[in-house]
């Protein structure tokens, strides 16, 4: 039963001439007032979920927006069944979101300066990370090596995908082994926590930004509602796990509400230049992160090691133009393009095992 | 179809029921509390070991165990989950659920294996981080995401064992590797069976169907590509006889040791990043969604105008693969 997909999220669609309640405040607020305040209550400043595209449309500078691999379609490779089939929960998704699954990625620009950002769509399955999602955030990462520009997350979502399994888990490390690639290269990465950011996003990629900021009120946390309260009878204050607390307890560097989050970001990535000397190539091998962390590594364990210490000039294959970008699956799964050269091409066409 | 997948002799005539029932023996026997944990097998499997404590930070972590073991004469930072085997231990071990403390010695343990030329050997062995608030606003999730992407980088060799309960985020933080093994009655899932059950059934009573679904034995995980091998266990189980356990283990580490010594570091390096990189099946749909991506997009005010189609029009958006079963 192959879906054809609207052009356009249909829940966008917010009629304009309705009114919505805002659960802040319970003011009634006319729809098309919201959207002129960027779906923040003019009353409470309670901030709404917005979808995806929406907050692309927020933080890009207008036109500039590229979407790319907006193709990738994921697979229910378990056959997974709860209540309803995986297969029919993605179909329902996808009519009503307009989208193949619950992220977004592409290239623009934010205040005139290229950036490579993901967002993530709360409403396509709660935001839940699968595989697509996690493919997506690690190309926005990968193309942001590549191009050496900074990357930017949006995370709404509940965690990793169950109906995915482990191949969900693995998710986890996919994307932080990308981030911790684009950290060795001095690539700027900012995440934005927005309600919610739960579960393995927040665990993952979502936690460890150079510079964390969160939405006012997001709740933010690891451990579920229903779960904890099932594992553990703790009774929780007010406010707890949310977007405060998290500044409070030190793992989010700055609440910023959302009519001035591109602004900060603009600001933020105005400090967050590598500098040039991090970027000349250094004669021997030219600069790659590992080859980088390769030398400084081996500088640290000398002969110690053994044959696993004599290794710190080698980076077979490494890259040479001096850009930092990765070989093999970085640059081509990088592009959306896929040429097929390394391990993550295989995942290309056919849904194949990881 | 099951039993092979579960890959296991029962020794009991008795064979469960139904295939369900199947699973979810083998859940609970992953979970048996007499089955050996970290402590447990290195009493068997290493001629030397020195624990360390503390992440020199906060506190140390009693569920999370880690030190440096010599086993067949070869130097190891070894690291596991640690749950008691009664009551009494289980109190002192926080019931094996670990709070960030416990990744962050983990994390250090590490990097002394990196700088000192040593593998890494971890046991995985736990139901998920402590899900309460002391963990919570300590940083769980900054632990654990860090942890998991020191492993992704580390510069040594690192083998992962699963020997229980692999589950959820609390058990990658410590299970990213080169190779990962799994004892035979081990499970593996994003999510414990219960906690699964209760978000998707909103009921902790289908447990069992949320183990079946999730594919959560070490069998299917291993036909899933996240195993790489699974290590029978002697009789009845591995509580029924730690000693061998614990040499099948060492065996299947010690070979799988010896291949990877041998790797540069960059081929380790990059082969485990690539590993990771590649895990999650998708198919590419034969056009874009929402290909020209509506041009007139940028020059709207930003948020949502009411110049849009009510009536969403359609694509021709056929896809390669279907959505259902492609695999099977
Ligand atoms: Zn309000």
């Amino acid at each position: 039963m192959p879906v054809r997909l609207p052009f356009r999220p249909r829940r966008d669609a917010y009629p304009p001439d309705l009114w919505t309640k805002c659960p802040g405040c319970s003011e009634m607020l006319f729809n098309k007032q919201l959207d002129k305040t960027m779906r923040v209550c003019p009353h409470c400043s309670h901030h709404f979920r917005i979808s995806a595209r929406t907050r692309i449309e927020q933080l890009i500078d207008a036109g500039t927006f590229v979407e790319r691999d907006a193709d990738l379609q994921p697979v229910d490779s378990l056959g997974f069944v709860d209540s309803k089939p995986y297969a029919d929960r993605l179909v329902a998704a996808q009519l009503s979101t307009g989208l193949r699954d619950a992220a977004i990625w592409g290239i623009g620009q934010l205040d005139g300066r290229r950036v490579s950002i993901c967002a993530m769509d709360f409403w396509f399955m709660g935001g839940s990370m699968g595989s697509v999602v996690g493919e997506k955030i690690a190309r926005a990462g990968e193309a942001a090596l590549a191009e050496r520009i900074p990357l930017i997350i949006v995370s709404s979502s509940g965690g990793a995908r169950m109906q995915e399994g482990t191949y969900s888990l693995m998710q986890l490390a996919k994307t932080m082994g990308v981030v911790e690639r684009i950290k060795a290269a001095r690539i700027p990465y900012i995440s934005i926590l927005t309600d919610p950011t739960t579960g393995g996003t927040f665990a993952s990629f979502a936690v460890v930004g150079d510079v964390n900021i969160a939405e006012p009120n997001a709740l933010i946390r690891f451990a579920g509602d229903r779960v904890s309260a099932g594992t553990i009878g703790e009774e929780l204050p007010p406010g707890y796990a949310r977007a405060e607390f998290w500044v409070s307890h030190g793992f989010v560097d700055r609440i910023v509400p959302r009519a001035k989050l591109r602004d900060e970001i603009a600001t933020l990535l105005s400090f967050l230049v590598a500098p040039a000397t991090a970027l000349e190539p250094p004669p021997p091998t030219g600069f790659s992160p590992r080859s980088f962390l390769s030398a400084l590594t081996g500088a640290l364990t000398g002969e110690g090691s053994g044959s696993m210490g004599q290794t710190a000039n080698g980076a077979p294959g490494a890259s040479t133009n001096g850009n930092g970008s990765l070989n093999g699956n970085g640059t081509s799964n990088g592009t959306g393009e896929s040429s097929g050269d390394g391990s993550g091409a295989a995942n290309q066409g056919e849904a194949s095992r990881g | 179809m099951v039993d092979r997948l579960l890959g296991r002799a029962h020794p009991e005539p008795s064979q469960p029921a139904s295939p369900t029932a199947a699973v979810w023996a083998h859940v609970q026997q992953a979970r048996n509390l007499k089955r050996p944990h970290t402590l447990e097998l290195l009493k068997f499997m290493a001629e030397e070991f020195v624990e360390l404590h503390g992440d020199r930070v906060f506190g140390d972590d009693s569920a999370i165990v880690a030190g440096l073991a010599k086993i067949s004469g070869r130097r190891i930072a070894v690291i596991g989950f640690q749950k008691g085997q009664d009551t009494e231990e289980n109190i002192r071990r926080n019931f094996g659920l670990p709070h960030p403390e416990g990744y962050r010695k983990a994390n250090r343990i590490m990097d002394l294996a990196e700088r000192f030329g040593m593998p890494v050997l971890t046991f995985v062995d736990v139901q998920g981080a402590f899900p309460g608030a002391a963990a919570e606003e300590r940083g769980i999730a900054e632990a654990i995401a860090t942890s998991i992407g020191i492993m992704t980088r580390l510069r040594t060799p690192i083998v992962v064992v699963i020997t229980g309960e692999g589950g959820s985020g609390g058990a990658l933080g410590l299970a990213v590797g080169d190779c990962v093994l799994a004892l035979e009655n081990s499970i593996y899932a994003v999510i414990s069976p219960e906690g699964c059950a209760t978000i998707l059934w909103r009921s902790a009573e289908q447990s069992q169907q949320a183990a079946v679904a999730m594919k959560v034995t070490a069998g299917e995980q291993h036909e899933l590509g996240i195993v790489d091998e699974v290590i029978p266990e002697p009789g009845a189980g591995a509580h029924t006889d730690t000693a061998e356990t614990a040499r099948r283990i060492r065996d299947a580490v010690n070979a799988r040791l010896d291949v990877l010594t041998k790797l540069s570091l960059d081929e380790l390096v990059e082969a485990r990043f690539n590993r990771y990189r590649a895990y999650g099946p998708y198919t590419v749909a034969d056009r874009p969604a929402a290909p020209a991506e509506r041009p007139g997009l940028g020059d709207k005010l930003r948020g949502l105008l009411p110049g849009r189609p009510s009536v969403p029009q359609m694509l021709g958006t056929r896809r390669n693969g279907q959505p259902g079963r492609g695999e099977e």
